[in-house]
């Protein structure tokens, strides 16, 4: 298990490194011109002067090992600075913004928490759903709860979080008035009134985004179930005399769990994708909205920062999925 | 005395079998008429629906044609301005809503059919081939892996962007940018089709008939076309229906972020998009495309699943 583990973080570095020249070359290629703003009067030297300042007075091969030089060892140097107080990265040149000149991973860091509450509560919420609901389900094959609830996950698959994020808009906003329709980012919890204040604008993008995830994750449930319900090991609980409630939930449970945590896992980094649109629908102003507006304006290395950012969640969690299928399943064994 | 044997049933090719299986799913059935009802709308409608979508009237017709509420509206508010001849109203340049409807169910159906052909073609193509190969497995492989850990909503807005202009000067605004999205989102979604068509050529690799086939000398390029392709069929047409969904779905996401199909060129993503703004007063204009993909999709959704269902053998004939 150790072995493959560590052959796979190693195989984890080439794919990576790979990924960002592929995003660096996509980039490079970009037809936007970050001194197009300028004013016509800035004679043509000063604009050549700006372009080195951002920059891009290099050709492209050495700005990419400059980018991984910056992004792999002066923004770790920068944390641990941050972290403990140590003084590594002093004067080195970070990874700057073309937007607002400042260092990218500060603004990543500004906006993080914002996604990290909405998308991590939509997710946590989603399978605290969709498990009870997976798990009902399957043990009532083809009853009404079952029916309905495929109904429901086929909604969730096929209702896009554009319109069903508008939709909760139109009802519980426009007409019921229950929550505000944009989240504000710059309130802060400090008492048990703007607690109130912060889950109240919550609910609605937590709403779509865990309708989406509770459709996925349940419908793995229930197939992952009904594979289990069927098995010998099954019949033998029951011959045994075990309570119905102890067959299922701790029996066939336990076994089906196996491959629902790894799509519990492999969706997490996808959520940060997913949750672009979301955020853009309630402006909530996360790391999805600061993407969107970078692309808007041909911030090329956030851009390169965030999309790097998002595959090397995309890696990690692939590799946390796999070891855990092989954790808690004894018959896989990857050595 | 007649004779009593076996009485002999007409002979029925496989197809009637699954045809009889997929209409036992009810769910199924209703999404395969909702998808036909709304393809023949979009695409007969216009036929019936004399209205120009791109028609913008001007001067007076202009204040008194713009702004139209839907018929139903009178139901609760008897002042709307609405007129039977523009039964879903008209938008805030008096554009008729329906025929607008119409003109953008036909690019956000056909962006979605479109696709889905370029990533079945690109994913069976890699799929079959690494499958029957074995030299090619390993790199085909790796490639699927490398395309499923890239970050894809991302690199699709920044690829639009990208190649929005040349592509543009050569082929004209609309032509462009329809051959960019459907590239794009087929680019990105032949994935999984490859992983589960390479799976079932691994497997159809082992069978007797592959080798008998191969013992009286056929090539691999005949091999492929005659025995794989054809007993593949049944995965390539469930990622089939799944990929229009994923397609349409795809499409009006990146309209709805403003980064497809230009503003007068209406898909259901643009449309919901651009009335976004006035969602307060006038919510039809984003309740119907809305509505329209999300059924849409739906019926994909459930033509697929009772297509998995008719199409697997195990489940067939109970």
């Amino acid at each position: 298990m150790l072995n493959y583990t560590i052959r796979r973080l190693v195989l984890a570095v080439p794919t990576l490194l790979f990924i960002s020249l592929v995003i660096f070359m996509l980039l490079e290629l970009a037809p936007g011109d970050p001194m197009a703003q300028v004013p016509l009067t800035v004679p043509p030297e000063v604009k050549e002067k700006m372009r080195e300042a951002l920059g891009l007075g290099q050709p492209a091969h050495i700005r990419f090992f400059k980018w991984i030089y910056q992004f792999f060892v002066i923004e770790p140097q920068v944390l641990c600075d941050a972290l403990f107080g140590t003084h590594f990265a002093e004067g080195e040149l970070r990874v700057i913004s073309w937007q607002t000149r400042s260092p990218v991973m500060d603004i990543v860091v500004q906006r993080l928490p914002q996604t990290l509450w909405v998308v991590g509560v939509a997710y946590l919420v989603a399978v605290l759903i969709a498990l009870p609901i997976g798990v009902y389900s399957a043990y009532r094959q083809y009853s009404f709860f079952d029916q309905a609830g495929t109904f429901i996950t086929m909604i969730g698959f096929s209702v896009p979080p554009f319109f069903s994020g508008v939709l909760v808009i139109v009802i519980f906003s426009v007409q019921l008035g229950w929550f505000p329709s944009i989240y504000d980012t710059t309130h802060k919890v400090t008492d048990w009134e703007s607690f109130m204040v912060q889950l109240k604008q919550m609910v609605m993008p937590v709403m779509v985004l865990a309708l989406q995830i509770t459709s996925q994750i349940s419908r793995f449930m229930r197939a992952s179930m009904l594979d289990n319900l069927n098995q010998d090991y099954v019949r033998t609980a029951r011959a045994k005399g075990l309570t119905e409630r102890v067959v299922v939930l701790v029996h066939v449970l336990r076994n089906s769990m196996i491959p629902v945590v790894t799509v519990i896992a492999l969706g997490i980094p996808q959520i940060f994708g997913g949750a672009i649109i979301t955020e853009q629908v309630f402006k909530v102003n996360g790391i999805g909205q600061l993407l969107i507006t970078a692309i808007q304006a041909n911030d090329l290395p956030m851009v390169q920062t965030l999309t790097f950012i998002f595959a090397v969640l995309i890696v990690l969690f692939n590799l946390i999925a796999d070891l855990l299928y092989g954790f808690l399943d004894p018959r896989i064994r990857y050595d | 005395m007649t004779d009593n044997g076996p009485t002999i049933r007409p002979p029925r090719s496989q197809w009637w079998d699954v045809w009889d299986q997929f209409k036992k799913h009810r769910g199924a059935l209703i999404g395969a008429l909702v998808f036909l009802l709304i393809f023949s709308a979009v695409f007969l409608g216009p036929l019936i629906y004399a209205q120009d979508a791109k028609f913008v009237p001007t001067g007076r017709d202009f204040i008194r044609l713009k702004d139209m509420r839907p018929i139903y509206t009178v139901l609760w508010d008897s002042g709307a301005k609405v007129d039977w001849a523009h039964p879903l109203g008209t938008d805030n340049i008096g554009r008729d809503t329906m025929a607008r409807l119409m003109l953008g169910g036909q690019v956000s159906l056909s962006v979605g059919l479109a696709a889905m052909l370029l990533s079945l073609i690109l994913g069976t193509a890699i799929g079959v081939l690494a499958g029957f190969f074995k030299a090619l497995d390993g790199p085909l492989m790796r490639l699927t892996d490398l395309f499923l850990a890239l970050p894809l909503l991302p690199l699709l807005l920044v690829a639009v962007l990208l190649f929005q202009e040349p592509l543009k000067s050569t082929f004209g605004v609309e032509g462009g940018i329809f051959i960019l999205v459907v590239s794009l989102v087929g680019i990105t979604s032949w994935m999984q089709t490859a992983r589960i068509v390479r799976g079932d050529v691994l497997a159809l690799k082992e069978r007797e008939f592959v080798l008998a086939a191969r013992s009286i000398g056929t090539p691999s390029k005949r091999m492929i076309i005659r025995h794989i392709l054809p007993n593949v069929m049944s995965p390539i047409m469930v990622s089939a229906t799944l990929g229009i969904a994923t397609a349409i779905i795809t499409e009006s996401a990146l309209s709805f972020l403003g980064f497809g199909f230009p503003p007068d060129f209406p898909t259901w993503g643009r449309l919901l998009n651009d009335s976004v703004n006035r969602l307060v007063s006038y919510p039809e204009r984003v309740i119907w495309p809305g509505v329209l993909i999300s059924l849409t999709v739906l019926s994909v959704n459930y033509i697929g699943d009772g297509l998995r269902d008719a199409l697997d053998p195990r489940i067939r004939g109970r």
